[in-house]
């Protein structure tokens, strides 16, 4: 008993409507680092807001007995005093102020009524030394990058002496390099003792760093792994999230012939709309034929939003040059409007920032990109608009009550859908699809790529960018690798692999740290 | 859905309707009936016709992402001053009537520029004009009152004793003309509704049920009639009120018929998806602020009719009215959310419990005591109500 730091035992918390966690027992041994693994919606981040006391005692069911003893936290602060403390996925750091600042936003140094400025840049110095950091603690946050800046969320976490330490998705905006050495520090931590409970969806990082794996799903503890006990693989921790093994994950596509090239794009230059002096996109050329599924690969950062949104009417950059053919005729997209008029469309990887209105219904949301399809003389057809939403409901099987419900009552998928509703209304020949299947589940998943097959078969051409490998692999009849705003290698179906891919970027990634010394 | 969750539902897709109800139910139990007598009900129209003005075209601007604009009381007044002196050197009245019209148009675009194009934020910019043009105003009037003397004018835009319009039809007692238009408006909105929801339901298209739409439609009829027959018992049509229904017909059917229109909710909604779905945002800021600053000219129209004077003084505080009245009426203050009926709705509660008091004879500092704590409970109601949804 007396080796687990935490138990969580039978926690039960729902949401009107939705059992966001069904019974479950989670227990964490002392010095350890333990992962937890689940599909978007499994409940692990709620998991966390129970611990930490976001959502306070009372509102769940279970106990949480931590170093020995049943807790009832009310407010965050509860747990942080009790040496529990959460870094959220999202920074929560203010970009003006300064490193030492933000440490001790909350937990300022001195007396309420005067900050001692002297002992907190000190103290700050002292947790920053032990991240490793060296920047001054007065460099402001906005200045530092953002590897460094969840460095700084680490040291802040020490600073509110952190025995148990919570890591929500840590490495998700970070370069590998980066991604490398926080792990590297967690498990320095933990030679210290530190305990640290880390959530990833990173399946590699976790078999790397982890001692135990607790996969979530659907609200329920399914199975807990050890290491050197249980197997640590890939394809065993995804069996445990997704409940049976993965195969046919992408529908056949075959019989659809490849055509002449309908989007040319030579020497693409764009810089930053900030930072003038730096390059996003460095002389990127590629092509996309008629019937084709076009993959773009890359890492986080790697350039490819940029690339898409440049394209799409300028909407990303500054001084942007190059050329854009549309079936062999030069264009020149200086607007959203001017590239959807080419048949141009960019389907956004923020669906809820960028892409839908979600305080409105479906049938607004559908046909926002094309409203003169159901207007005459700037009047809306309301009924034919209806017709419309209507239609691409049942073409794209979105469940939905109705087409008037507000698209923010929908799941992800069904968001999803009707994203991709609103852009083929658009008519669209060539479409720019990106991370079109960002959290949603694996059978909402199957279908988008139904969708993209039938886009494809219907003569158009799909651009898919997507940090998925296995999805790149399975759904592209061709791949472009981006890193650092170049395109670094292209692969067709038949000769790409996981690891082919990967190997070109990390070979391009060194060789770019090499020049850059 | 459970009759709990029926009734929430209920009570707030209608909360203003059913605050207006209570609202005047109280005032009529606490003034024995007097504020329901016909002179009263002409008087919050005609008082008011300012208020739905403005507060339509701030529901433009506020549904953009509930940016509001403060220079409408001052720009009421200069557009007032304007016309107050082209008439008194005795240009014809239509020609000064177009002139205001531009003037306020004109104003709009310029503070509009600002905002849609310079990206200028509106609270600014509208700030600057508040101050900019009461200064204008003074500096024209050099302080002093100038009189409206056009009959005509004043007796088209609703002012002077005489502002009604006239009976055709000479009924003894009661005003025929008054009648008949009531009727008819009833008519002509039952043929509306009953053919809209007969060639929904037979394209197989959702409709709602159609016991309800009568039920609705019966509400609306007994109410407009009810009114019709107050009106009718006193002088008839306020010409006000012509003004009014003008504004409302249109922008009604610009926000919820047009595209324009859907572009406002659109960009209130979601700015970047609206842009990135190929929509000239900048265009739709434009729009609406200028649009604001003509409806504000109209609105120093109608006030310096009503007032039969320019004074540098007038239009103060008018652009609360409006804003007060918008999100009174369900708007937004994030943007994207709000009807123009709504938004009259909010005027009305708000022109009901200034009759109200006054009848009862509130003190006039206590009555604002009490406007401020009803737009306060208004959007209390609204971001509570929001939260518990989400």
């Amino acid at each position: 008993m007396s080796d687990n730091i935490l138990e969580m035992r039978g926690i039960t918390k729902e949401f009107p409507g939705v059992k966001a966690l069904d019974n479950v027992n989670f227990s964490v041994k002392r010095g350890s680092i333990h992962a937890l693994v689940g599909e978007n919606g499994a409940g692990k981040s709620t998991l966390m807001n129970v611990l930490s006391g976001l959502y306070p005692y009372g509102s769940y069911s279970g106990d949480i007995v931590y170093e020995g003893e049943v807790c009832k936290f009310s407010k965050i602060k509860d747990s942080e005093n009790k040496g529990i403390v959460i870094i959220h996925q999202e920074l929560a750091l203010v970009p003006y102020m300064s490193i030492g600042e933000n440490m001790f936003l909350g937990n300022e140094q001195g007396s309420k009524f005067a900050i001692d400025w002297d002992k907190t840049h000190a103290e700050a110095t002292k947790y920053l030394k032990i991240v490793g950091l060296t920047e001054s603690s007065k460099t402001l946050i906005k200045d530092i990058g953002v590897g460094k800046q969840q460095m700084v969320e680490i040291a802040k976490a020490l600073a509110k002496n952190a025995r148990l330490m919570i890591l929500d998705e840590p490495t998700s905006s970070l370069n590998e390099a980066d991604s490398q050495a926080l792990l590297d520090l967690l498990l320095e931590f933990k030679k210290q003792g530190m305990t640290s409970i880390i959530i990833s969806h990173k399946i590699n990082e976790v078999s790397y760093v982890a001692d135990d794996i607790t996969i979530l799903r659907d609200g329920k503890t399914i199975e807990t792994l050890t290491k050197g006990v249980d197997d640590f693989s890939e394809d065993r921790i995804i069996r445990g999230m997704v409940g049976r093994e993965l195969e046919d994950r992408f529908p056949k596509r075959t019989g659809i012939p490849i055509g002449d090239v309908a989007l040319e794009v030579k020497h693409w230059n764009v810089y930053h709309p900030v930072y003038a002096d730096k390059k996003v996109i460095d002389d990127v050329s590629f092509n996309v034929r008629k019937g084709e599924v076009v993959g773009f690969s890359g890492l986080m950062g790697a350039g490819r939003t940029e690339l898409a949104m440049s394209l799409f009417g300028r909407s990303y950059g500054t001084e942007i040059s190059g050329t854009v053919e549309i079936h062999g005729k030069e264009v020149k997209l200086h607007s959203p409007r001017q590239a959807i008029e080419a048949g141009l469309a960019y389907v956004t990887e923020d669906r809820k920032g960028n892409g839908l209105i979600l305080t409105n219904p479906i049938t607004v949301n559908t046909t926002l990109a094309n409203l003169k399809g159901v207007t005459k003389g700037g009047v809306i057809d309301h009924d034919k608009e209806l017709a419309v939403a209507e239609k691409y409901r049942q073409k794209l099987r979105t469940k939905t009550p109705s087409v008037l419900q507000n698209v923010g009552n929908l799941s992800g998928g069904n968001q999803q859908k009707v994203l991709l509703a609103k852009w083929m209304y658009a008519d669209p020949d060539i479409l720019i699809l990106d991370e079109p299947t960002r959290g949603i589940d694996v059978g909402a998943k199957y279908e988008i790529y139904c969708i993209i097959n039938d886009l494809v078969a219907e003569g158009k051409s799909v651009i898919m960018i997507s940090s998925e490998l296995p999805e790149v692999l399975g759904m592209c009849d061709r791949i472009y690798v981006l890193n650092e705003g170049r395109i670094v290698g292209e692969f067709d179906k038949d000769d790409a692999s996981q690891e082919k891919i990967m190997a070109r970027i990390l070979s391009t990634d060194s060789a770019a740290k090499e020049n850059r010394q | 859905m459970t009759t709990k969750t029926k009734i929430l539902t209920f009570v707030q897709k209608y909360t203003m309707i059913i605050a207006l109800v209570l609202v005047t139910g109280f005032f009529t139990w606490r003034t024995n009936g007097k504020i329901l007598m016909p002179q009263n009900i002409t008087n919050i129209i005609s008082q008011n016709a300012y208020v739905f003005v403005l507060a339509t075209g701030m529901l433009m601007c506020i549904l953009t992402g509930g940016n509001i604009d403060l220079s409408v009381g001052s720009v009421v007044c200069f557009v007032g001053t304007v016309g107050a002196v082209l008439m008194h050197r005795e240009l014809n009245m239509w020609l000064a009537v177009l002139v205001m019209l531009g003037v306020g148009l004109l104003i709009g675009a310029w503070q509009a520029f600002w905002i849609a194009y310079v990206k200028v934020p509106p609270f600014i910019t509208t700030l600057a004009g508040m101050l900019i043009f009461r200064g204008l105003s003074n500096v024209v009037l050099q302080g002093k009152t100038m009189a409206v003397t056009n009959a005509k004018f004043v007796q088209i835009f609703g002012g002077g004793a005489n502002c009604y319009v006239p009976d055709i039809f000479h009924g003894e007692g009661i005003n025929l003309l008054c009648l008949a238009v009531g009727f008819t408006a009833c008519l002509v909105y039952l043929i509306l509704t009953f053919r809209n929801t007969l060639s929904r339901r037979k394209a197989g298209l959702e409709s709602e049920a159609l016991y309800k739409v009568a039920i609705k439609a019966a509400i609306i009829v007994a109410v407009v009639m009810f009114f019709t027959i107050r009106l009718a018992q006193y002088k008839g049509l306020p010409m006000a009120l012509i003004w009014v229904v003008l504004v409302v017909l249109i922008y009604t059917y610009i926000t919820s018929k047009t595209t324009v229109g859907r572009y406002l909710y659109a960009i209130g909604g979601n700015e970047t998806a609206t842009k990135l779905s190929g929509i000239d945002t900048k265009k739709i800021y434009f729009f609406a602020y200028s649009n604001m600053g003509m409806l504000a000219g109209l609105a120093g129209i109608l006030t310096i009719a009503r007032l039969t004077s320019a004074q540098p003084t007038y239009g103060q505080s008018y652009e609360m009215d409006a804003i007060g009245s918008c999100f009174i009426g369900g708007a937004s203050a994030y943007g994207g959310v709000g009807t123009v009926p709504g938004v009259i709705i909010g005027a009305l509660l708000m022109g009901v419990i200034n009759i109200g008091m006054s009848i009862m004879g509130v003190d006039a500092n206590y009555q604002k005591v009490v406007k401020g704590l009803v737009l306060l409970a208004a959007v209390i109601f609204d971001v509570v109500s929001k939260k518990k949804n989400s």
